[in-house]
């Protein structure tokens, strides 16, 4: 369907138009690297206040309501140092994140 | 109450698991989480179906309380350790609602499940039975709980504390942002409320912050320390863990959690309501 992500958490019975979501999948090593369950990505705003977190699923997805603006995931993930990702949400739009690890 | 007698640390209870009379409770927000994986020996209590009536918005009474708990096998005299998800909110909840029907000895897990997995320590899927018991809850203890009149009344005359997120609390927000956007019908806060997130009581791995940092946190909010004072967010959780702080950490007396929060507050017919990042005149 429109605005559904390879391989990532489905988009059925969400109203794209009228979201600002922020979604993405962390990977160890990155691109190409083992999905990370059990991660936890904090989404921060713009003056680095927390806003909300999320555990990954499985297959390392995670994804925010946020609003437009520019926010910052923060990822915690075990035997790991915490990391930092900048992103814009704009509504309307599904704003795309890889988190390496 | 102080950090020594309502909090323990991961550690604690992995020393813990098999010691009689200490009782894990697992309380998520996502109710399917426990399923997944849990604490040793840890029970499950539902928030959504549990601890609150299935028909009125309001909580199970001390009846169906102590029903409860007897059919999930805890005890009167059990020590009971609380964690859960999302930096322990709604095992904050749960922690204060114990509190409401008087259990006596009740704890929380410093951080949560997120400290214990990011500890890399063990979760386990095994059904976990204990035998059923015959306890008995005390009538409401409301000197904690807040309810809409008086937290009306409450405006420029105790502390309000807003805990949600500062997009929340000025309204370009309507709830979490991990969560669809319909709430209440009204967004903004109760005129006079301090906004003081949750989330600024705790660290990234979700542990409180020590009480030095956490006194001057709510003291450079505005935080009259000398009035009573009324938490609430949306839905009463993540005002549970404010009240938490405030109440059993710091030992502030007169502390109430607004369950009805602003799901309530914001529906309502004629309230006075501030939209933006100012506080908002009485």
């Amino acid at each position: 369907m429109c605005g559904a992500t390879k391989g990532g958490l489905s988009l059925d019975g969400i109203d794209v138009a009228k979201e600002a979501i922020i979604q993405g999948q962390v990977l160890r090593g990155g691109e190409g690297g083992e999905p990370v369950g059990n991660a936890y990505v904090r989404l921060l705003d713009r003056t680095g206040e927390f806003t909300a977190e999320v555990p990954t699923s499985a297959s390392g997805h995670f994804r925010f309501f946020a609003g437009d603006g520019e926010w910052t995931l923060r990822t915690l993930a075990p035997k790991a140092d915490p990391v930092d990702v900048r992103i814009a949400a704009r509504t309307g739009v599904v704003a795309e994140a890889v988190v390496a690890i | 109450m102080s950090r020594e007698s309502a909090l323990v640390t991961a550690q604690w209870v992995e020393d813990n698991l098999d010691t009689p009379n200490v009782v894990l409770v697992e309380v998520d927000e996502d109710t399917a989480a426990y399923d997944k994986g849990h604490i040793k020996g840890a029970i499950k209590l539902d928030w959504t179906t549990d601890l609150q009536d299935q028909v009125r918005r309001d909580f199970v009474n001390a009846e169906q309380f102590g029903e409860l708990l007897s059919a999930k096998g805890v005890s009167n005299d059990d020590t009971v350790v609380l964690y859960g998800g999302n930096n322990n909110w709604f095992a904050a909840y749960a922690y204060w609602y114990f509190k409401l029907y008087g259990h006596d000895d009740v704890k929380l897990l410093d951080g949560g499940r997120k400290k214990w997995e990011l500890d890399s320590r063990e979760l386990v899927s095994d059904e976990v039975t204990r035998e059923r018991t015959s306890y008995t809850a005390k009538p409401a203890n409301n000197d904690i709980r807040a309810f809409r009149d008086e937290t009306v009344e409450a405006i420029g005359v105790k502390n309000l504390v807003d805990v949600r997120s500062p997009d929340e609390y000025a309204g370009r927000l309507m709830a979490p942002a991990h969560l669809p956007q319909e709430q209440a019908q009204r967004a903004g806060h109760i005129p006079t409320a301090a906004n003081v997130p949750w989330s600024k009581a705790a660290n990234d791995d979700g542990t409180f912050k020590s009480d030095e940092e956490l006194k001057e946190i709510y003291t450079e909010a505005g935080v009259d320390w000398d009035k009573d004072t009324i938490a609430y967010c949306r839905i009463g959780e993540r005002s549970s863990h404010t009240w938490f702080v405030l109440h059993e950490l710091l030992g502030q007396e007169n502390v109430k959690n607004y369950d009805g929060s602003w799901t309530e507050y914001g529906s309502l017919v004629g309230v006075p309501v501030t939209l933006g990042d100012e506080r908002g005149e009485a």
